[in-house]
Formats: structure tokens, C-alpha cells, sequence
């Protein structure tokens, strides 16, 4: 009697267990195929218009192109990563190596955090009131390149704050102990070590700058046709043309889609491979060619 | 041998925070000689040997009285450049923590950080480290390979190399063979025992047998407090204090 009892208990233990498996594997399968789904549909829709014309060619409203969009893309990443990585960089450096732990310290971490979540149209309307109207410059890369620098300024700090608190509290301890000061111990030991981890959230950041477009559309204003003339001038970019080209040609914004799509994944993979490869070559970054030292004469040879 | 003892420590307190874990401590080492400090786990002898480079500075909340002096010097006082006075007083961790350089930088990253910079003052300091580290030989035809890619008691003699390229008076070694096995054990004394001549060595560790062996003199903490100091081989056979007796003896601790 009892032993039937334990039967069906354990055949019930069963049916649960690959009913969860299953489910397991239905929702997996599910986020997938929703990833899946998006980059086919943009491939099929896409793949077709794209052209060297449509890439690099100028722009018109008959035959539209991306290159203005290429070049103000290249020209946003190139200003939030100049301004926003060392300020990021060094933001994660001093709550880690110098700050003391305690309210100061708790009250950035918050700051930082509620950074990245604010919604991004909010800072676009914060960079358009500030750097178009207060400072006169109306839509320019300037403001928009230091808007989406305080955009990333979040995944900057978190990702370095993550490799650097990685670092072995005993590579710091070896450097001081030999007599290296607070900047020679983080320039020479601890950073280096973190590079990895930092060139990774930098890259990530890249992503983030290039996805963007809310924020864009009241800092950079949406001038498709010209190509920029400067830092000070309006402009367009990848995201944005997206935007700009559903309402009036589909089959462009599907084509930008497709190089938006590429950029993103190719920088993600990027990111990860990059990760991998620096902690993986510790020690033995830079290939020297093999060098003995000549034995010393008045050495304490043995 | 000189006549005034290389380090003195008088009167020394050290609290961290509200704990107190070090009493009253009074002692002085000599030139060229081991001393070992020796003692259950907490009882301050690792705190002593920080304070002598000033490594308690990185403790938050470490408040130190009394005076320590190296060579006449208040190691504690404000015009003490810390960085020099870590250059003058070596240290060997407890567990081996090359940099994740090449063996090479490793050993020139203390030379480099007081300005020696060129490739042909660099290579006779290295040289001459890892031979006085007794290391030369397993690893000079390996100079840019990681130094994490060599056995632990390689590193831990790779750290020791490290150590004496900015040419220390005095070498602090924390425990330095507890993460090691006993032939890598055996070949750090020797090794302790050949650098005696040219430096002060001050070491804590765990195994009484390794502070019998090596060490001229030894002094045995409890609970902050140095119950015992004297000539290794009189704390060893008769020592005054009894607890020191029942520690050396494995009763207790």
C-alpha cells in the first residue's frame, strides 16, 4: 500500500518536473524567436535597399541616403565618448579607490542610478533647454554629443566600478608596499587590469549613443539633407533617420534599420570579445620578442 | 652590528576603531637578524609588522600611539615621506600576489616607480634580485613570460625578488609560506637564512618549528599584548611566561 502511494507521488514529481522543463524551454525558445523575428523582419525588409548610393551617396529626396546620417552618428559617438569616458572613467575610479565608504559615497551611487533611469526624452528636453536655449546654440551636435554624455554616464561608471572593485585587493597592497603612491598604484596596476571590464562598458555605451534617438530629436533637430559643417551645426543620425523616414519612405527606414541593427549586434559581440580577450591575456599583453639578460658579472652569482 | 638597534618600538597602541589590538608594546630588533613573531590568529603581530611600513595607514579607522623608529627616524611622524619609507622596508605577503606582468616587469615595477626607467639600469637590478631570490635559475629564460604562469612557490620567491629590487634595509614577510608546500617552504628559509646577511628580516608566521629554525629572536603575542621576547632558542627551551610555554608546546592556541 505504502509502497504504491510513494509510486505515484514520485511519477507526480515527474510530470511536474518536465512540465517545467518544457515550460523552461517554451519561454526560452519565445525570447528567441521575438529576437529572431525583429532581425529577419528588418533583413527582408531592408536588405533590398540597401546600396552603395543609399549608404555613402547624397541625399535626395528622390534617391535618400544615410551617408549625412553615418557621419553625424560618427561625430555623436566621437563627442559623448570624449566627454562622457573620462569623466565616467575617473567618477568610478574615485568611488572605489578614494572615497571612504559611507553617506557620500551612498548618495553618488544613488545620483548614478537614478541617471540611468531617467527617461531619455526628459534629458533631451534637459539638453535643449539648457545647451539650445541658455546657451544659444540651438540644435547642434555640441549639445546633443553632451547630452548623451551624461546619457552614458551610468553604464560608463557601473561597468568600470565592476572591474575595478575586481582587481585583487592584493595587486593594490603589492604596488603600496613597494613604495608606489595612491596615482602609480591605480595608473600602472589596478587600471590596466580593468581594462577589459572598461573597454567593454565603453563599447556598450557606444551601443547606447547609437540606439538613442528621443533625446536627439530636441537637441540635433532632424536635418536629413545636409551634411553637418561642424560641431555647432544641426544634424541627423542613424536612429533618428529611422524615425524620420517611417513617416515619409518605409522601405528607407527599413534599409537603416539594417545598418542601425549590424552596428548594435557587431558592437555587443565586440564588447563580449574584447572582455574576454583582455582578462584572458593578462600578463602577456604586449608580445616582446624573447630576450635573455646577460648574467652579471658582479652579481651575487650563486 | 651596529650598537643602536635598527628598529625600536616603544610604548605602541593601536586601536581599530574601538578595539585595541595592540597593548602596550615594547620591543627592539638589530641589524641582520630574523626575529619571528609568533602567536594565535588575532593577536596583533601582523598589526605590528604593518605599522613598521606604515601598511596600517590603508586600515580605515587605525589609530596608532607610541613611537616606532627605523634607524633613528619616527616612522609615524608627518614630515615621513610614506612611499620612501616603504622603499626602505620591504614586504612579502602571505599568499603570493605577483602583478599579472611579466616577470620582468614585475620585478622592475618597484626600481620604476623611484625613477630608474632605462632598459640598461633595469636589467642588472633584475638580474641580481632574482639571483639574491634564488630564482635565476628556474626563470631566466622565461623573463617576459606572466609571472602567474610559474608555480606558487615560484611566485612567492618572484615576490621576494620584487621586494628587494628597490634594495630594502628591512624585509616585513607576512606568513610567507602558509599558502606553500613544504619543499617551496623549505627552499623560502634557506633563502631567509642567505638574505640575513645583507637585510633585517622580520617574519610572523604560524609554524613553530619554522620560527625555531630560522629565526635569532622571537617574540610571542596573545591577544595584543607581547608576553614574551627574547633569544630564539631561550623562548623555545625555557621560556618565563607560561602561557608562552603552553603555546610553544601546542596546549593552546
Amino acid at each position: 500500500m505504502k509502497s504504491a502511494d510513494t509510486v505515484t507521488k514520485k511519477r507526480r514529481r515527474i510530470t511536474r518536473y518536465t512540465l517545467l522543463k518544457w515550460a523552461g524551454y517554451a519561454c526560452a525558445g519565445l525570447a528567441i524567436a521575438a529576437l529572431a523575428g525583429i532581425l529577419l523582419f528588418v533583413l527582408i525588409r531592408g536588405l533590398p535597399h540597401l546600396s552603395f548610393h543609399f549608404l555613402f551617396g547624397k541625399y535626395s529626396s528622390a534617391n535618400p541616403s544615410v551617408s549625412t546620417a553615418l557621419v553625424g552618428t560618427l561625430m555623436l559617438v566621437f563627442l559623448a565618448l570624449i566627454i562622457g569616458g573620462p569623466i565616467g572613467i575617473m567618477a568610478a575610479v574615485f568611488l572605489t579607490e578614494y572615497a571612504k565608504k559611507g553617506k557620500f559615497v551612498n548618495i553618488i551611487r544613488l545620483a548614478v542610478e537614478t541617471l540611468a533611469a531617467i527617461p531619455s526624452i526628459v534629458y533631451g528636453l534637459f539638453g535643449m533647454l539648457v545647451f539650445g536655449v541658455l546657451f544659444g546654440w540651438g540644435h547642434s551636435f555640441m549639445g546633443a554629443g553632451l547630452t548623451l554624455s551624461i546619457m552614458i554616464l551610468p553604464v560608463i561608471i557601473r561597468s568600470t566600478e565592476e572591474s575595478l572593485l575586481a582587481v585583487p585587493q592584493s595587486y593594490r597592497e603589492g604596488a603600496m608596499a613597494l613604495g608606489a603612491g595612491r596615482v602609480r598604484t591605480i595608473f600602472r596596476v589596478v587600471l590596466p587590469n580593468a581594462a577589459g571590464g572598461i573597454v567593454s562598458g565603453l563599447i556598450l555605451a557606444v551601443g547606447r549613443i547609437i540606439s538613442e534617438s528621443a533625446a536627439l530629436i530636441l537637441t540635433l533637430g532632424l536635418v536629413v539633407r545636409n551634411m553637418p559643417t561642424g560641431f555647432m551645426s544641426p544634424g541627423t543620425s542613424l536612429a533618428l533617420n529611422v524615425y524620420f523616414f517611417g513617416l515619409v519612405s518605409p522601405e528607407a527606414a527599413a534599409a537603416t534599420s539594417v545598418v542601425l541593427v549590424i552596428l548594435v549586434v557587431g558592437l555587443n559581440l565586440l564588447a563580449m570579445g574584447l572582455g574576454r580577450l583582455l582578462s584572458k591575456n593578462k600578463g602577456s599583453k604586449k608580445k616582446r620578442p624573447a630576450r635573455t639578460i646577460p648574467m652579471l658579472k658582479s652579481g651575487v652569482e650563486k | 652590528m651596529s650598537e643602536q638597534p635598527l628598529i625600536n618600538v616603544a610604548n605602541v597602541n593601536l586601536f581599530y576603531s574601538d578595539f585595541q589590538a595592540l597593548k602596550d608594546i615594547n620591543l627592539s630588533i638589530a641589524e641582520n637578524e630574523i626575529t619571528a613573531f609568533i602567536g594565535p590568529s588575532g593577536c596583533g603581530k601582523t598589526t605590528l609588522l604593518k605599522c613598521f611600513n606604515r601598511m596600517t595607514d590603508l586600515v580605515e579607522g587605525c589609530k596608532v600611539n607610541g613611537t616606532i623608529t627605523i634607524d633613528g627616524q619616527d616612522v609615524f611622524d608627518k614630515s615621513v615621506d610614506v612611499n620612501l619609507l616603504r622603499k626602505d622596508v620591504g614586504m612579502v605577503f602571505q599568499k603570493p600576489n605577483p602583478f599579472p606582468m611579466s616577470i620582468y616587469d614585475n620585478i622592475a615595477f618597484g626600481p620604476r616607480t623611484h625613477g630608474i626607467r632605462k632598459r640598461k639600469d633595469l636589467d642588472p637590478i633584475v638580474t641580481q634580485s632574482l639571483q639574491r631570490a634564488g630564482i635565476w635559475n628556474e626563470v631566466k629564460n622565461n623573463l617576459f613570460k606572466s609571472a602567474l604562469s610559474v608555480s606558487g612557490g615560484q611566485q612567492q620567491r618572484i615576490c621576494i625578488a620584487r621586494a628587494l629590487a628597490v634594495e630594502p634595509k628591512i624585509l616585513l614577510m607576512d606568513e610567507p609560506t602558509s599558502a606553500l608546500d613544504p619543499i617551496s617552504t623549505g627552499v623560502i628559509e634557506e633563502l631567509c637564512q642567505e638574505l640575513k646577511e645583507q637585510f633585517t628580516i622580520v617574519i610572523v608566521t604560524h609554524n613553530m618549528q619554522q620560527a625555531a629554525r630560522i629565526s635569532d629572536k622571537t617574540a610571542f603575542f596573545l591577544l595584543g599584548e607581547m608576553l614574551e621576547f627574547g633569544e630564539t632558542q631561550k623562548v623555545f627551551s625555557k621560556p618565563e611566561n607560561e602561557k608562552c610555554e603552553r603555546y610553544i608546546t601546542g596546549k593552546f592556541g
